[in-house]
């Protein structure tokens, strides 16, 4: 039981360690306002969910517009800070959860949105060896549909090929004719709506309220440094980890619930400094 | 002009100290310049690590709450003297210092952010949970220090003023500690560290031991800040140890000039004195803050100091 509830925890982390993880491992940026894209999109999610009453239509506007914002973000921000250090794009991004907190703060006030289980949904259901909520089980699912969507796009097409190729040697792809510019915008809007999408699916099972993405960010990271860096499977196993790891502590040990997943994260780096799936010299 | 300025330049820690001196006269209240002084000091720490190593660090809040906490925790639950508990302050952030720097300087890059984040966030959650000590949400109350007492003649430490002068007494010892270490030929390694990580270490330097050392040295100071903080404050908010407060003080060393002397002061002061402006007449200061931060990532990646520096054409080594 506390085992489906860690993987329903850790599909959302898998998700966004996903995002995170494709920004990262094409255009080598550490996407600091990933956080802030989850809680835009939760909060987008719930307004749209609360306007229309539709939650489907809502799950496919949400990461569209959280996409659009991260195509915008690419394009203007961080574009002009290649090849000035890896830390620079990291910084911007930091600026701008912070403001992206604040306008959501205005936008919707500090107090933030009720959530809503969109109808249907709620309720529990029996799963053999008790009961457990709806929701979580849509959430394990939509998850594992989107990662095989993601996969399936990134193996199987064209354009995941270009990525990949992109990914690996950036500069035989540019002479192969090959825009490589726009298919990093294209990257970092995939990854950007990817955290949007993960905010309005997590959205009923917490409070939605502007600070929402700053624990998250933090716990993306442990998930990526764990998973490794630049691993896309690394990220989904390592969620999955991490989410269990932390709902098997807070059913026995619920005081050190929340330090659990960083003793997870401190134990992996004193084995395996790399990360579970990461590469030995990938971390420079 | 241009002569003046290298005066300056050249005797960093005296002009520092003559600046910092006159500072509150230049301030609208005394508070805010006591707030300037102990960011200040915050941001020079993080700077030693950030600025001259090239190491970025998302987890230098954790400093900053275990100096404020376990002064405060000395003071009000133990009784101690003010000088006791600035020492226990520090040394306890050195220590924390030492342990996340271990773990911490097994990556690079990004990793190193992203690993400094997560632990600085252990540190948040055991202060956090150790309710009865820490006072949890709440933070800790009570940490009164009414008079000081310096060779046994009482002053007055809720004079503002008074108290200024008290704290600028410390940051002095440590802005003088700081230009002592950039002058030393660990600064020169910190730097070699800092251009090229590699050939640092062909040139026979242990750049892991550099990097813990230097990792403990910028913790230790900002544990210092941390401890002035209590004392200043009387209270030690939660928000001291969180992740936001860790970026102030990269905000404040970019915003100022990172890799320079007083750049991180000069950070804070803007900082703080905006965040005390704009917050007059809206509360949303932060999305402001932001901007601002953003505008000189992109645009002015020296900051303010930085540029000035470059302006005058003021050599790296001298500044």
């Amino acid at each position: 039981m506390q085992l489906l509830t860690g993987i329903a925890l850790g599909s959302i982390y898998a998700l966004l360690a996903l995002g995170l993880c494709l920004i990262f491992g094409m255009l080598n940026v550490v996407n600091f306002a990933h956080g802030a894209f989850f809680m835009v999109g939760a909060f987008l999610g719930v307004y749209f969910l609360g306007v229309t009453g539709n939650f489907w239509f809502s799950l496919i506007l949400t990461p569209l517009l959280t996409g659009c914002l991260g195509l915008i973000t690419e394009r203007f921000l961080v574009r002009p800070l290649y090849g000035r250090g890896l830390d620079y794009p990291l910084l911007l991004t930091f600026g701008l959860s912070y403001v992206l907190i604040e306008v959501m703060r205005v936008t919707f006030g500090i107090e933030g949105l009720p959530s809503i289980t969109p109808d249907g949904l709620t309720g529990t259901v029996n799963v053999g060896i008790g009961f457990f909520p709806k929701y979580r089980l849509f959430l394990i699912a939509a998850t594992a549909l989107i990662i095989l969507g993601v996969w399936f796009f990134i193996q199987k097409t064209r354009y995941g090929l270009i990525i990949k190729a992109g990914a690996a040697d950036q500069e035989i792809v540019k002479v192969l004719g090959v825009d490589i510019a726009k298919v990093w915008l294209l990257v970092f809007g995939l990854g950007c709506a990817i955290a949007g999408l993960s905010g309005i699916l997590a959205s009923p099972t917490r409070s939605v309220n502007p600070e929402m993405g700053i624990p998250i960010l933090a716990e993306s990271f442990v998930v990526t440094v764990v998973g490794g860096m630049g691993s896309p499977v690394g990220a989904v196993v390592a969620g999955l980890l991490v989410g269990v790891v932390y709902s098997m502590t807070s059913l026995f040990f619920p005081d050190l619930a929340e330090l659990s997943i960083f003793i997870l994260m401190a134990v992996v780096l004193l084995i395996r400094p790399q990360g579970l799936f990461g590469k030995a010299g990938a971390m420079g | 002009m241009n002569s003046l300025f290298q005066l300056i330049a050249r005797h960093r820690v005296l002009a520092s100290t003559l600046f910092l001196a006159i500072f509150p006269f230049i301030m609208p209240y005394e508070a805010l310049a006591i707030n300037i002084l102990i960011f200040g000091l915050f941001a020079m720490g993080f700077n030693l690590l950030f600025g001259y190593m090239g190491l970025l660090s998302f987890g230098h809040a954790a400093f900053l709450g275990i100096g404020s906490y376990l002064t405060g925790i000395g003071i009000v639950h133990y009784g101690l003297g003010w000088g006791t508990a600035i020492l226990i302050g520090v040394i306890g952030a050195a220590i924390g210092g030492l342990i996340m720097g271990f773990l911490a300087i097994r990556t690079r890059g990004i990793y190193f952010s992203m690993v400094t984040l997560a632990l600085g966030q252990i540190i948040y959650y055991i202060f956090y949970k150790a309710e009865s000590l820490t006072g949890g949400e709440n933070g800790l109350r009570g940490v009164r220090v009414d008079t000081f007492n310096i060779f046994g003649v009482p002053v007055d430490f809720l004079n503002p003023m008074v108290k200024y002068y008290i704290i600028l007494f410390f940051v002095v010892i440590a802005i003088w500690l700081i230009s002592r270490i950039l002058n030393s030929p660990l600064g020169a390694v910190m730097e070699a560290i800092r251009e090229n990580e590699k050939r640092a270490a062909a040139c026979g330097f242990d750049v892991a031991k550099t990097k813990l050392l230097v990792f403990v040295l910028s913790a230790a100071i900002c544990g210092l800040a941390g401890s002035l903080r209590a004392l200043h404050l009387s209270i030690v908010p939660i928000d001291s140890l969180h992740y936001l407060q860790s970026g102030q003080a990269v905000m404040m060393s970019i915003l100022g000039g990172m890799g320079t002397f007083f750049g991180p002061f000069v950070g804070a002061a803007v900082m703080l004195y905006l965040e005390d402006v704009v917050t007059t007449f809206t509360k949303h200061w932060m999305a402001v803050i932001g901007l601002i931060f953003m505008f000189f990532v992109l645009f002015f990646p020296k900051g303010i100091w930085g540029t000035i520096l470059s302006k005058l054409q003021i050599h790296q080594d001298s500044k």
